[in-house]
């Protein structure tokens, strides 16, 4: 099939940025959405232009790292599929596809599609975490979690950290994101001793890196390739609620 | 027999079973006020690098950690599916310490070094114990307690998993134990950087050099260490299961800055991948080998046989894995079953629509447990391989095809983790240490997390306590000289100015390597191999064409670097096999197999370690090669046999 590609061309975070045209020819439907981008990309070089510059790295849905708009949805039409997963025959001949970044105050544009999403590594830093050294577990059955307990924590822990979920909310928010992580720690026995302060530090960490806040609209679920659900929100602001009480008396 | 002073193991001697614990009592120690005062490089962030970034910044240790990605989460360790071994004996089934060390040195087929391994074993329980701690969410029972899976190469359940992304689980345990670390300031963390040279003074390990990838910058780091974490090299075919980013580059600075390769023949080729679909194919996706406890591999009894599967009658088809290993069945090591697919390939019994794949079929299982029960256990992985086929496993059978995966070959190390260089550690699949000539699946995870959390936290502080190590700076001329080097290197390729792009050199010496140091190798296509590799290393230097700058993000630099030094591994992996007359493991010389066409072992030339130091300079390729010696004192060498 042949395409009409409209990307997002920008140099650096300075640049103004604009989209460009391209056309993607004899793409076959058994690619992947990022195998379309190298055959695009191969023909620049070819021609003596530059190629479009895109995260990528596992192209299996688990890395996180690629990270494109397209058609207006983060990762494309499927639901709970990352770009690097999406595949040609979702497509037809003749189709025009626009392709941009991730667009959020919170993370900068660097070049062409990537963008700067060390933000979420600043809001783990801030207690995305359970505080175990090495060498200070008991044997691992002496804690024993019930089945759904340790399978909702799982679910919110197979977040990959994409960044999807600001992409597609209105006010840019990472309630999703943080929420996820949360809800994984605080689901589990091991991650109630740090609870509440995780949620406070995660939520200030979150506001101070220029995310903007959650209204409940759901976009971010919708356009998650992990499906993350809406409850571990509803979790965060729990818990966020109960230490901002307490840390006030 | 070419032995050399380097390549002393340093493994303690005595009853195994005390090996480690003697060896602990023997290190030097550095007292908690002095590790401050230690800065220690750590390249990598996968479960290696960071269970050691984090392990060693929790002990007091100042840590610079680097990355390729953005953020040091997305190493390629979060893409391990299936899960990690480890010698509980949960199930009460037989494991122990001792078998899971029996099985890794038989499954390696007897090249890897008995010390390491039995550690390896011994350490294996405290990394589950460490992660449930770090909130992994491991698969567990109705009662609360952890399950388990079994695995390739083995007769017990002692593979720990959460559902198909128990990689992903334990990255994240690790990183988030780093990102703590980085609150604390006691880890600094540089992403989106990658090494191009290890900087030595006075014969140590003293810093690394590196770029910047969103600047371009050419930044020295110097330290009292360097830990390389950097992952393997199974990238060198083009296409592999491996992440994209994954490479070679890190280690091949160092081995030409004399750290010793070891075994670089040895790579594993995954039985159950996608097979690959064009020439457009960027990679191939692994389906967890997990899939081979309720899937059954086969192919038409009859040669040419084009029906859709569920038109060929039972009786038709033919289970070569349960009938030619009745006892191991579909669950036989990874290189036996890549090879049995490999031949009935050749057989011209393959299928779909190449002919280079086997069925690997679910309709019993379905039956027998039920579709939600299947789902829950591989729902993930059914999901994928839709996704990427458009066929759905659930009612037709997967096509699967052996790719590259693994990589056992790395630097040498000593049962320090040290290379040949002092001060420079290698940890996780960058080592070549414990897997010899074939791994067991799962145990790649459990290497890399008992290196970084429970291993170089001991042998880092014996280095760094009987060593005296000056205090040196960036300014000083070994990092200048490096800086130099890097940006000329640099500056020739935009220089080249030539017609080709970086991946069609790359894709030409994946089908070099595929070809001729794959799944079977011989002496006449070895030969052939290391021409070709030069005449293609030749064309690289004379007609490579990069587009753009080095100032800014450009994929294209950061792809060369690699490519070439691939075209140059490539070589040494060629020399390796060609050397290595025998078959063990993954490494299939065709001159050497029993009538049965099974790995032919002589363990009276070759019961040793191949570690090649880099005598040439440049582009002039020169290598001697040496030899570790490897006793097998307590597992008996067998041939194997998993019938
Ligand atoms: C698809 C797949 C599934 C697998 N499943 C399993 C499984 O179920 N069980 C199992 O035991 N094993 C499995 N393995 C193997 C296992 O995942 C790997 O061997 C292991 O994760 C390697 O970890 P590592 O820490 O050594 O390196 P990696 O995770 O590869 O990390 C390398 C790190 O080094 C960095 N790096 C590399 N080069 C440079 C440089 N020049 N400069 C700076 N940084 C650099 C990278 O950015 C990265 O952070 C699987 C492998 C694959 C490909
Ligand atoms: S490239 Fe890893 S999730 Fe897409």
């Amino acid at each position: 099939m042949n395409l009409n590609l409209k990307i997002w061309r920008q140099k650096n975070s300075q640049d103004k940025g604009q989209f460009m045209e391209f056309h993607a020819k004899d793409i076959s439907e058994d690619m992947s959405f990022l195998e379309m981008m190298d055959v695009v990309n191969e023909q620049l070089i070819k021609d003596g232009k530059e190629p479009v510059e895109f995260d990528h790295d596992c192209r299996e849905g688990i890395c996180g790292a690629c990270s494109m708009v397209i058609n207006g949805n983060p990762h494309g039409p499927d639901k709970a599929t990352t770009t690097c997963q999406l595949h040609m025959r979702r497509f037809k001949d003749g189709d025009s596809i626009v392709i941009e970044p991730f667009r959020a105050k919170a993370f900068p544009v660097i070049r062409d599609l990537v963008v700067d999403r060390s933000a979420f590594d600043r809001i783990i830093e801030a207690g995305g975490f359970i505080s175990a050294s090495t060498g200070n577990a008991q044997d691992a059955n002496c804690l024993p979690i019930a089945k759904d307990h340790a399978d909702r924590a799982f679910s919110a822990a197979t977040c990959i950290g994409c960044g999807a979920c600001v992409a597609a909310c209105k006010n840019a928010s990472a309630s999703l994101f943080v929420s996820a992580k949360i809800a994984h720690l605080g689901l589990l026995p091991q991650g109630q001793a740090e609870r509440e302060r995780r949620a406070l530090r995660m939520v200030a960490a979150m506001d101070e890196s220029g995310f903007g806040g959650c209204t409940n609209t759901g976009a971010c679920s919708a356009a998650c390739p992990k499906e993350i659900g809406q409850e571990n929100i509803a979790m965060m602001n729990r818990d966020f609620m109960r230490s901002s009480a307490k840390n006030r008396d | 027999m070419a032995s050399h002073e380097k390549l002393k193991s340093n493994a303690p001697s005595g009853p195994i079973e005390d090996r480690w614990q003697k060896h602990q009592f023997d290190m030097k120690l550095v007292n908690p006020a002095n590790k401050r005062k230690h800065t220690v490089i750590v390249v990598g962030t996968g479960l290696a690098g960071a269970s050691a970034a984090a392990s060693l910044a929790e002990l007091g240790y100042h840590v610079k950690s680097f990355c390729i990605s953005d953020s040091p989460r997305r190493a390629h360790s979060i893409a391990a599916q299936g899960g990690i071994n480890a010698a509980k004996n949960y199930q009460n089934d037989g494991d122990s310490v001792y078998r899971l060390f029996y099985d890794t040195v038989k499954g390696g087929d007897f090249r890897s070094r008995e010390s390491n391994v039995y550690r390896l074993a011994q350490i294996s329980p405290a990394i589950i114990d460490h992660c449930v701690a770090l909130g992994v969410p491991f698969a567990r029972e109705y009662g609360g307690m952890l399950d388990n899976r079994s695995f390739g190469g083995a007769q017990v359940s002692r593979t720990f998993y959460a559902r198909g992304q128990t990689g992903q689980q334990l990255l994240l345990g690790a990183y988030s134990a780093m990102m703590r670390q980085v609150d604390k300031k006691s880890v600094e963390m540089f992403p989106r950087r990658e090494m191009l040279d290890l900087v030595t003074v006075d014969g140590k390990a003293r810093g690394i050099t590196v770029r910047n990838l969103i600047t371009g910058e050419i930044e020295s780091h110097a330290a009292d260490a360097v830990l390389l974490c950097t992952g393997g090299y199974g990238n060198v075919y083009f296409l592999s299961t491996n992440a994209m980013n994954s490479n070679a580059t890190a280690a091949w600075r160092c081995h030409k800055k004399g750290a010793f390769f070891a075994n670089p023949c040895f790579t594993q080729i995954h039985p159950t991948c996608i097979p690959r679909s064009g020439s457009y194919q960027s990679k191939l996706t692994l389906m967890s080998e997990s899939l081979r406890n309720d899937g059954r591999v086969w192919v038409p009894k009859n040669k040419g046989d084009r029906r859709p599967p569920n038109e060929i009658p039972e009786s038709e088809r033919d289970y070569y894995l349960e009938r030619i290993y009745p006892s191991f069945g579909n669950l036989v090591p990874r290189d036996v079953a890549s090879r049995q697919a490999k031949f009935r390939v050749d057989e011209q019994r393959g299928v779909g629509p190449t002919g280079e794949a086997v069925y690997l079929d679910f309709s019993d299982a379905i039956k027998r447990l039920g579709e939600d029960q299947v789902s829950e256990k591989y729902g993930n992985l059914f999901q994928m391989y839709e996704k990427i086929t458009g066929e759905n496993p659930y009612k037709v059978p997967m096509r699967i095809y052996p790719a590259v995966h693994y990589t056992m070959g790395g630097l040498w190390v000593d049962y320090n983790l040290q290379s040949t260089i002092p001060g420079l550690h290698v940890l996780g699949e960058a080592n070549f240490s414990d897997h010899g000539a074939n791994r067991l699946g799962a145990s790649a995870l459990m290497q890399g997390l008992a290196d970084g959390y429970f291993i170089i936290p001991y042998t880092l502080g014996n280095y760094l306590g009987s060593n005296k190590i000056e205090k040196i700076t960036e300014d000083h001329e070994a990092f200048k000289a490096s800086r130099e080097e890097a940006k000329k290197r640099l500056d020739q390729f935009f220089s080249i100015q030539g017609k080709k792009t970086v991946d069609d050199f790359h894709k030409e010496l994946g089908a070099i390597m595929w070809h001729y140091v794959g799944m079977s190798r011989n002496a006449e296509g070895l030969k052939k191999a290391i021409e070709e590799i030069g005449k293609l290393r030749k064309e690289f230097w004379e007609d490579l064409k990069i587009p753009g700058e080095a100032n800014y993000k450009n994929s294209e630099i950061e792809k060369a670097g690699r490519v070439a030094d691939f075209l140059e591994l490539g070589e040494l992996m060629a020399r390796d096999a060609l050397e290595r007359q025998e078959s063990c493991g993954g490494h299939f010389r065709e001159e050497y197999q029993t009538p049965e066409n099974e790995a032919l072992r002589k363990d009276e030339e070759f019961s040793h370690v191949a570690a090649w130091e880099f005598s040439g300079k440049d582009h002039d390729l020169k290598w001697s090669r040496f030899e570790e010696p490897l006793d097998f004192e307590y597992v008996k060498l067998t041939q194997r046999s998993y019938k």
